[in-house]
């Protein structure tokens, strides 16, 4: 332990702490902005500078381990100079035309310099007129806005382990770009978002298809459905204050239809049907001596992932279409003949955890010989909560509604889609009873579920032991696909999501999700499976329904022909 | 005699090359001498001659060192020859005039701290001094000076050469080892330290080329002898590099404790054409730049620290009064502004903002607003950066503004009456 004293006050701390920890730990406020809770300190934006007495330097409170008996002042009159000295610095290298920002009042360099107080900036503009980067269909970056702060960086590096940004060139020129400063559609970027989720202003933002959504919502001729991906629900409710603490899904159904939708659909259905035809696959591979360990496919980012660098392991992803396909698929032709309707009429939107799922839906063979999309816009859960804002919708004054049939009815199993481990989770349920033919006395598999990186689980299938794997954020799966390549890979089912967390912590979820929001929004999954009355995806009745009256089974010709896809290397 | 040679004792008694000259003019002596002696023994007299670190900030070298031998892993030895600031050209001229001077002070640190890998990174910009370390480094190889089993004994070492790309930031530790295993040159967060965590992450001793120098003679004479060399605060001698308006413009090695005046008139003969000296700046463009009348004092790195700033590497740069003070202290922001990492945001965004500014002070448009910005930038750059080159890059601007403070409201009162 170390006593200091922080703003004449005493505390005792442990020795292991910075400064700013201590600060935290006895509720002093120091600001921060290039600090991010899971990432790594990398003190550049200097905002976090104190006073130690007897020290001319100001040190950032950040990387400053505390010291027995160091005097400090959080907020002295040198500190507070600096502080707003430096803000107005980056304000002056940075495009503040605020209004014209999707960031405005969301903005972390905003709030920062309302809270200390600048007024006014002593200093000359430098921003430069630099292009802006949207030649891909997940992301744009506009670097005018960028500070630098290094935060993207880190999270592609080290979290993700893809290394597409780099700080380039030097001084006030210094950039944060990728190699040569391509764009990012000429690399190897999986579009996974998190970049955009932990930017603290409007540099990297996920591209905004609002607009498309609305002239559609509005036009008479198109019957528009939308289609919410389960860890939507668990996290929106972060952003209206009025949600606090529930999972709002009827208020959700509600808002989408006041937005206009004709029919609002439940992602959940075609990830029960993902579970139908994804188990029957690894039950196929598994009895003719297949390619084996079967990985998920229903990461978009993972997907890309694997087509750029690893694309001699693609044999071994599932060649299921991710549940946002499924259902794109099943609503351009089942829905369509169903109701009568040319494609064209049908408009269909995803909202979605993710930005690689606008990529995903843009992908060749999501799209029919005429340029026909099965769905035809990706929104983020920021975007919704953008229409949702522009629509003034009280959720106060909401009823709740239910999914809209015939793609409304869903089992717990595939609430779990949107958590790491949650894909396995479900197939395990469907798996072992079909394997086995008797119902499972346990429908939790503990092993598969929380945070750890790398989760492993095993069990014994009509007496043979099978063993499976999870991993979640790409750095992490990295191990398992050398595992494939030096064939010491004792799995036989992998499921791999490219975020931290799964979906619940995807790069289209709410701004400042971290360890503690994703960790939230996995209990409320996991919640909200345990209150449903069907929680194995083979038992949902509309699932069934829907082999009966037209797929006829898993792994039919039909479904191949809809529900199932290729790999390419790229 | 102002002069006191002994880091330069050998130059011109041989042609840098050979190694049996180098001996025969008592090379390798020290090396000897410190393969009978223990780890510890040798970092026990590198504290009594009380040897400080020559690269600019003056830090104790057996501290470090001693830093190092708490290490059990693998270790690595540095040497920063990147010499990049403005004014000096001393490490360049240790290494072309005796390189094995150099090689022998690194295997004594190497063998002292257990290292058994070394870089020496030189400044791009050295092509003979990269050529000549590549020549010595093989022959003191053969001869078994480097390599495996140095005279016998169980150490092994293998030095490197690597060649700078040209950033003056490399110069930094960090920025200098980052480049080292192949990555733009940037700094880290400190702590932890070198020798805690340094190239590829293994504890590493990092010296200007200078430090290393000086190890031969105080193994072979002894700490307490060298420690009788030099001033009060400061031992042994420095290598001085005197340019600017002054007669003789060189290298001159004096002890510390001389004065800088005595530097400047008696070795330097005083400025050329004899028109008086308007201000001296010492340390390169990173340091001080004062007025005449404070020249009477000590080369010492504790007398420096009332301008908040370290002796640094030894450069004396004398100005005369045909000079503009306002071009010179925007000439040095200048140079930061181009050679600024751009990791953190004072440093990055602060440097463009200065210069902004003087411009308008050499221009004749500043205000007494700009001058009150500039104090502020110049104070919030000092203070707040991550790494040393934002730390002194300020240091010319709140040199002056305290020492010429009549030359900043004459400039500013000139403007109002335009
Ligand atoms: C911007 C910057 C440039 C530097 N350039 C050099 C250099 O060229 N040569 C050098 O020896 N030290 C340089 N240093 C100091 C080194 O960081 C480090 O303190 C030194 O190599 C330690 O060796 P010493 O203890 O022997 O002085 C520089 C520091 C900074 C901040
Ligand atoms: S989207 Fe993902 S892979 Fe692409 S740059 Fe951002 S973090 Fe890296
Ligand atoms: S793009 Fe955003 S996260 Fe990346 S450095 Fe710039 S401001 Fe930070
Ligand atoms: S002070 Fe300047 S050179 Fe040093 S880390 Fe900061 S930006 Fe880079």
């Amino acid at each position: 332990m170390a006593t200091i004293t922080m703003n004449n006050q005493q505390l005792e701390v442990t020795n292991e702490m910075t400064i700013l920890e201590a600060a935290k730990a006895h509720n002093i406020n120091i600001p921060t902005l290039c600090h991010y809770p899971d990432l790594a300190i990398n003190s550049d934006c200097r905002i976090c500078v104190v006073e130690i007495e007897g020290k001319r330097m100001l040190p950032t409170s950040c990387s400053t381990p505390v010291q027995d008996g160091m005097v400090i002042y959080t907020n002295s009159p040198r500190v507070l100079q600096a502080r707003k000295t430096i803000t107005e610095l980056m304000l002056s290298s940075h495009d503040a035309n605020c209004t014209a920002c999707t960031r405005n009042m969301r903005c972390e360099l905003q709030t920062l310099s309302k809270n200390l107080g600048i007024d006014i900036n002593r200093f000359e503009p430098t921003y430069k007129d630099l292009p802006i980067d949207d030649n891909n269909p997940s992301l744009v970056r506009n670097m005018n806005r960028c500070i630098k702060c290094g935060r993207c960086v880190d999270v592609c590096k080290t979290v993700q382990g893809v290394h597409v940004l780099e700080r380039m060139g030097r001084s006030n020129e210094m950039m944060i770009a990728p190699a040569f400063n391509q764009s990012l559609n000429n690399l190897i970027c999986t579009y996974c978002g998190q970049c955009a989720n932990v930017c603290p202003v409007g540099a990297i933002m996920e591209k905004d298809d609002t607009d498309l959504v609305w002239e559609n919502l509005h036009n008479p001729k198109k019957r528009t459905l939308v289609q919410v991906a389960p860890a939507v629900r668990v996290a929106i409710g972060e952003s209206f204050h009025s949600l606090d603490d529930t999972v709002p899904i009827g208020k959700l159904v509600s808002a989408l239809k006041h937005l206009g939708f004709d029919e609002v659909y439940d992602t959940n259905f075609t990830a029960d049907l993902t579970i139908m035809e994804e188990g029957n696959e690894l039950i196929y591979r598994i009895q003719n001596d297949d390619v084996l360990p079967m990985m998920t496919s229903c990461c978009p980012g993972w997907i890309n992932y694997v087509e750029q660098h690893h694309s001699d392991i693609l044999k071994h992803i599932s060649s299921c279409k991710s549940p946002q396909q499924m259902f794109g698929a099943l609503a351009k032709n089942y829905y369509k003949e169903q109701e009568n309707l040319n494609k064209e009429d049908i408009f269909v939107v995803s909202i979605m955890p993710c930005t690689a799922k606008k990529y995903e839906a843009k992908r060749e063979e999501f799209t029919d010989q005429y340029d026909n999309p099965d769905v035809d816009v990706v929104l983020t859960t920021r975007e919704l909560e953008k229409m949702f804002r522009q629509m003034g919708v009280d959720f106060d004054q909401l009823d709740n509604r239910d999914f809209d049939e015939p793609f409304g009815m869903t089992s717990g199993a595939a609430q779990l889609f949107g958590a790491s481990g949650g894909v396995m989770e479900a197939a395990l349920r469907t798996v072992t009873e079909v394997l086995s033919g008797k119902p499972l006395k346990s429908l939790d598999f503990s092993a598969v579920r929380g945070m750890d990186g790398i989760k492993e689980a095993s069990f014994n299938l009509k007496g043979q032991e099978i063993k499976v794997a999870v991993s979640h954020s790409l750095s992490n799966a990295e191990q398992l696909i050398q595992g494939i390549k030096d064939g010491t890979s004792p799995y036989t089912f992998i499921e791999i999501m490219a975020c931290p967390g799964g979906c619940i912590g995807g790069g289209g979820q709410p701004y400042g999700t971290d360890s503690a929001s994703r960790l939230k929004r996995m209990e409320t999954t996991y919640r909200v499976d345990l209150e449903k009355d069907i929680r194995k995806s083979h038992d949902n009745p509309a699932i069934k329904t829907l082999y009966d009256n037209y797929l006829q089974k898993p792994l039919s010709e039909l479904s191949h022909h809809l529900l199932h896809t290729r790999y390419y290397p790229r | 005699m102002l002069e006191k040679r002994i880091l330069t004792q050998r130059f011109n008694k041989y042609d840098g090359l050979s190694i049996r000259q180098y001996i025969d003019l008592d090379g390798f002596k020290a090396l000897e001498k410190a393969f009978s002696m223990s780890s510890q023994q040798i970092i026990e007299e590198i504290k009594l001659s009380q040897l400080t670190g020559r690269g600019g900030a003056g830090f104790p070298t057996y501290i470090k060192m001693q830093a190092m031998l708490n290490e059990t892993r693998d270790k690595y030895l540095v040497c920063n020859a990147d010499e990049g600031e403005p004014g000096h050209f001393k490490d360049r001229h240790l290494i072309e005039k005796d390189p094995y001077q150099l090689i022998e002070g690194m295997v004594i640190s190497a063998y002292a701290v257990g290292a058994n890998k070394g870089y020496i990174y030189v400044r791009g910009e050295y092509n003979n001094a990269i050529q000549q370390l590549e020549k010595t480094i093989k022959i003191a190889t053969t001869k078994g000076y480097l390599g495996n089993h140095i005279c016998d004994s169980d150490f092994s070492f293998e030095l490197v050469v690597r060649r700078g790309a040209g950033a003056y930031v490399c110069g930094e530790e960090f920025a200098l080892m980052e480049s080292i295993e192949g990555k733009p040159g940037r700094t880290r967060v400190k702590p932890p330290f070198p020798t805690e965590k340094g190239i590829f992450d293994y504890p590493t001793l990092i010296n200007n080329v200078e430090t290393f120098c000086n190890l031969p003679t105080i193994i072979e004479h002894g700490g307490e002898h060298y420690s009788t060399i030099g001033s009060n605060h400061a031992k042994g001698t420095k290598l001085i590099c005197l340019s600017g308006n002054v007669k003789h413009k060189g290298l001159y090695e004096v002890p510390y404790g001389t004065s800088i005046n005595d530097v400047i008139s008696e070795l330097g003969g005083g400025t050329a054409n004899d028109i008086p000296i308007q201000m001296v700046q010492i340390g390169g463009a990173c340091g001080p730049i004062i007025p005449p009348r404070l020249l009477n004092m000590d080369i010492d790195n504790e007398a420096f620290e009332i301008f908040d700033a370290k002796m640094g590497a030894g450069a004396i740069i004398v100005i005369d009064e045909n000079y503009d003070l306002f071009e010179i202290v925007l000439r040095n922001m200048q140079f930061f502004l181009h050679e600024s990492c751009g990791k953190c945001a004072p440093c990055r965004e602060g440097h463009i903002q200065i210069v902004k500014l003087l411009q308008k002070f050499v221009n004749y448009q500043a205000t007494h607003k700009d001058y009150v910005s500039l104090q502020s930038l110049a104070e919030v750059i000092h203070t707040t950066t991550l790494c040393g080159l934002g730390q002194t890059s300020p240091t010319s601007v709140i040199s002056t503004m305290t020492y010429f403070k009549e030359a900043y409201d004459k400039r500013i009162n000139q403007q109002n009456k335009e």
